[in-house]
């Protein structure tokens, strides 16, 4: 009893642990890679290769000034960071980010690497994303801003409209499985496919649903607010949207959830298309980490590359274009997991 | 320990469902309509409906409550008077009054009728509530009814598009 | 140490009231809409309850609808709601006297 308890704690610190590094290396990842991609240098003052950089951003954010406008409804205005922040984190307890282990004959047992596995593991981190709009909602209303309600109100739109289609598009993958536990996901992802007889792919969904993984793609970078979908915090035309009023920690809140909730797609990404832990030689959690990078540097490259949409662009294709498509590729996963 | 659970999500839904009824702003009233909503949730889990409990939270908590949040600040409904306020009053009255006579037959009914009822209630198979098992009796016992529900959505999702698109004459 | 049916019905019942009490007393038809809202879930509470205690699973599927009909509900309703907004400016139920004689 008290064993699983410190073994359940000491996972639960780890994977927090690890969430806020790579959510403060993120930025400083991101900065790098935009300014490769522009030919320029990057942070590169503030330690070796700019390394120390998020240390003295988030120095730098908790020791301004925290400014509250007098006219926004305070309740709800110093409730929202923290409620679009939770949300962010809390979708990591069911996601497995590796097989299980015995730490090198360490333990006595061994230990399965997620914080729990539960059997709705897949719909728990939906919600969980779904939950996270109210953040962004009540902080664009509760500032008594017209740019930020307008941001707040276009994001919620954003978001409640691209969740149908990215719910859809792992229906696929679940029909396929049978499950919705993602460590049976991952499980049902081992082993090696054939192509032609000789080309040997491994058994990920990534290719046996490959609409299904572009139009999660897709959806995940309108969730996360992401250029080419940024327009909630579109800064040329809402003045950064809905945290205009927010300043230090606060804002800085809101940053660490739009990066969170990156980790996040990009971890469900991986466990639902990419086989999750699975892959040779190397120890799983080292190969679900560099599938997890490998999509956040996609989403990077996404952002350096391609304009911004226009907001009636958006939602066209979002609903007329993704959700039918959607909509077709679980209708042939149906058919062909039926019939074969 | 599960009795324990149950009565802080109760007390929590208890609370905020009253506050529900008596903020003066409808956000706030929304807000504390999904903490009870939420707490729910977690009641659903002590009630074995693994599967009922995930859903409740997506969809009214996650679907449901953001459409109610995205309709107020669309709207801009302002702050209201108390409900309490004095033209009301004698109406809220009676409304109360019948409310409790209301809660009190309810009472007395399951005072008379299940108050002796085993506390825990019978022991139950491992897939009860689970997700195969109510996606089996819905496409099985209930196919029906199950389709049913898409007509109805449906109908709702045009419904709403005819009357929210433009001005009505 | 497990809990009691009747502890769930309570929280339901009461609920349940709470939700009467919104609708009777409020004038302001989104809180009223949410009032509905709270009885329907404390309806789901008592199937749910039911269903756990009889051990069978129709509760459950009942609240599974019940839950497809909220939505549907909510949908129409607010559209309603915003519609009369659009031509009265309020959403007051007191105001909206058009139909009464």
């Amino acid at each position: 009893m008290l064993e699983t308890l410190i073994v359940m704690l000491v996972k639960i610190g780890v994977v927090f642990g690890a969430l806020l590094l790579t959510v403060a290396y993120m930025t400083w990842i991101e900065r790098k890679v935009i300014a490769d991609i522009q030919v320029r240098l990057g942070p590169t003052r503030v330690g070796p290769y700019g390394l120390l950089q998020p240390i003295a951003d988030g120095l730098k954010l908790m020791f301004k000034e925290d400014l509250i406008p007098s006219q926004v409804d305070r309740a709800i205005f110093l409730l929202a960071p923290s409620l679009s922040i939770i949300p962010a984190f809390i979708a990591f307890a069911v996601i497995p980010f590796g097989d299980s282990t015995t730490l090198f004959g360490l333990l006595s047992r061994p230990v399965p690497l997620h914080i729990t596995d539960i059997d709705v593991g897949v719909l728990f981190v939906f919600g969980a994303a779904s939950l996270g709009v109210y953040g962004i909602v009540l902080a664009g209303w509760s500032s008594n801003n017209k740019y930020s309600l307008l941001g707040g109100l276009r994001s919620s739109a954003q978001l409640i409209s691209y969740e149908l289609p990215m719910g859809l598009s792992v229906v696929g993958v679940l029909l396929l499985v049978g499950s919705l536990s993602l460590v049976d996901i991952v499980k049902a992802q081992a082993g090696v496919a054939w192509w032609f007889g000789i080309l040997p792919v491994p058994n990920w969904f990534l290719f046996s649903q490959p609409l299904g993984f572009c139009i999660y793609f897709c959806c995940a970078l309108a969730e996360t607010n992401r250029a080419p979908f940024d327009l909630p915090e579109a800064e040329t035309e809402l003045v950064a949207g809905f945290h205009t009023e927010y300043s230090s920690m606060k804002f800085a809140m809101f940053f660490m959830a739009e990066y969170a909730n990156m980790i996040t797609v990009a971890a469900l990404a991986t466990t639902l298309f990419l086989g999750g832990w699975l892959g040779p030689i190397a120890p799983s959690p080292v190969w679900f980490l560099g599938k997890v990078f490998l999509l956040l540097f996609l989403f990077i490259w996404f952002r350096a590359t391609l304009p911004r949409f226009r907001y009636d662009q958006l939602m066209n294709f979002g609903w007329k274009r993704l959700l039918p498509l959607a909509l077709l590729n679980t209708a042939i996963t149906a058919i062909v997991a039926v019939r074969g | 320990m599960e009795l324990l659970v149950f009565a802080g999500l109760a007390l929590v839904a208890a609370v905020a469902g009253l506050l529900v009824i008596v903020q003066r702003h409808a956000v706030y009233s929304a807000l504390f309509l999904i903490i009870t909503m939420g707490s729910l949730a977690g009641i659903y889990i002590l009630l074995d409906a693994h599967f009922v409990w995930v859903i409740q939270v997506i969809v009214y908590a996650g679907a449901i409550m953001v459409l109610f949040l995205f309709v107020i600040m669309l709207l801009d409904i302002r702050s209201e008077p108390a409900p309490w306020a004095p033209p009301d009053r004698g109406r809220i009255l009676i409304a109360v009054l019948l409310s409790v006579v209301l809660l009190a037959e309810l009472g007395v009914a399951v005072a008379r009728r299940f108050v002796l009822a085993p506390a825990g209630g019978p022991a139950v198979a491992s897939s009860f509530g689970r997700t195969q098992t109510v996606g089996r009796l819905l496409f099985t016992d209930f196919l029906f009814p199950f389709e049913i529900t898409s007509i109805i959505l449906l109908v709702a999702m045009v419904g709403a598009m005819v009357l929210a698109k433009k001005r009505l004459h | 140490m497990s809990v009691p049916l009747s502890a769930y019905l309570i929280l339901s019942a009461y609920l349940f009231a709470m939700g009467v009490v919104g609708v009777a007393t409020r004038r302001n038809a989104l809180i009223i809409f949410m009032s509905i809202e709270l009885m329907l879930n404390a309806v789901n509470l008592s199937f749910l309850a039911f269903a756990r205690f009889l051990n069978s699973m129709d509760g459950q599927i009942f609240v599974f609808f019940v839950m497809v009909v909220a939505a549907a509900e909510v949908a129409v309703g607010l559209a309603i709601i915003i519609a009369i907004y659009r031509n009265k400016e309020t959403v007051d139920v007191a105001e909206l006297n058009l139909l009464k004689w």
